[in-house]
């Protein structure tokens, strides 16, 4: 099995997440899309250590997924915090610094 | 049996970010997310590393999805269809930026085509817990001492930023 496959499939996935960014509205499906975005980049990553047969490339995925599960806490509680103040995650709609 | 496991994973994980994206509920959404990493884990053990597929179905799969939905049923968004409208200026500009993305993507990755090597022989034993906790607790004890910190530090900011009335309780 070629490695190409491998990095080919992380750059769909990527793009997929990129095109969810640009053009979903709900801030919830936006911070999932970036989170897909993240896993695609660890796919390339334990792609890239596969084929050298060194556990570096490893570690780098298992510290990219500590910070995401971070990530994931604190854009949450942002994205409630928002919902008290705004009563939406319609990011349309929330135009604070919107110039 | 490795190319149709490999084809069978990447399939169902690209349907399913296409499903992730085009699909109009939230919840439907994070489900098909949740399809999507357990697909992506698969392709990890496809690649010979058995923890980080372990640790992906649990912590991606398992933690930050349950937290994902948690946040979806606090808030009740149901009324979702204004939130999905007719084609527009961002659909377009979206997918257009998407294709660019993905071309340089593809030929960043055409460039390299043919002279990648194929999977490691010695990848069966890397991709172990064994060999990654050797690792971790001794070349990299201090990055997993500063993880610990940057958890902890993540889990009071989110209690603090999801504090119900913040700035009613500065004011008095």
């Amino acid at each position: 099995m070629e490695m190409d496959w491998y990095l080919g499939l992380s750059a769909v996935l990527f793009t997929i997440g990129v095109i969810g960014v640009l053009t979903k509205k709900n801030a919830i499906v936006i911070f999932m899309c970036a989170e897909l975005m993240l896993n695609s980049v660890n796919l390339t990553l334990v792609s890239f250590s596969a084929q050298l047969g060194d556990v570096h490339g490893q570690i780098l995925v298992f510290f990219a997924l500590c910070v995401a599960a971070a990530e994931a806490a604190v854009g949450l509680a942002i994205i409630i915090a928002i919902y008290r103040n705004n009563l939406t995650v319609d990011v349309t709609r929330i135009n604070l610094l919107k110039w | 049996m490795e190319t149709y496991l490999f084809i069978l994973f990447a399939t169902l994980a690209v349907a399913a970010a296409i499903g992730m994206i085009s699909s109009k509920d939230t919840v439907n959404s994070a489900l098909f997310l949740v399809l999507n990493l357990i697909s992506v884990a698969g392709i990890f053990l496809l690649l010979k590393a058995q923890f980080l597929a372990v640790v992906q179905v649990l912590v991606y799969g398992g933690a930050i999805m349950v937290l994902f939905l948690f946040v979806i049923m606090l808030l009740n968004l149901s009324d979702e269809e204004h939130m999905l409208s007719r084609f527009s200026v961002r659909y377009a500009v979206g997918f257009f930026l998407g294709v660019i993305v993905l071309s340089q993507l593809l030929y960043a990755i055409a460039s390299v085509t043919g002279t990648l090597p194929q999977i490691h022989p010695e990848m069966e034993q890397v991709g172990t817990v064994e060999a990654i906790g050797d690792a971790l607790f001794t070349v990299y004890l201090l990055p997993v001492l500063v993880t610990a910190i940057l958890l902890t530090a993540a889990v009071v900011g989110a209690l603090l930023l999801a504090q119900r009335n913040i700035s009613d309780k500065v004011n008095k």
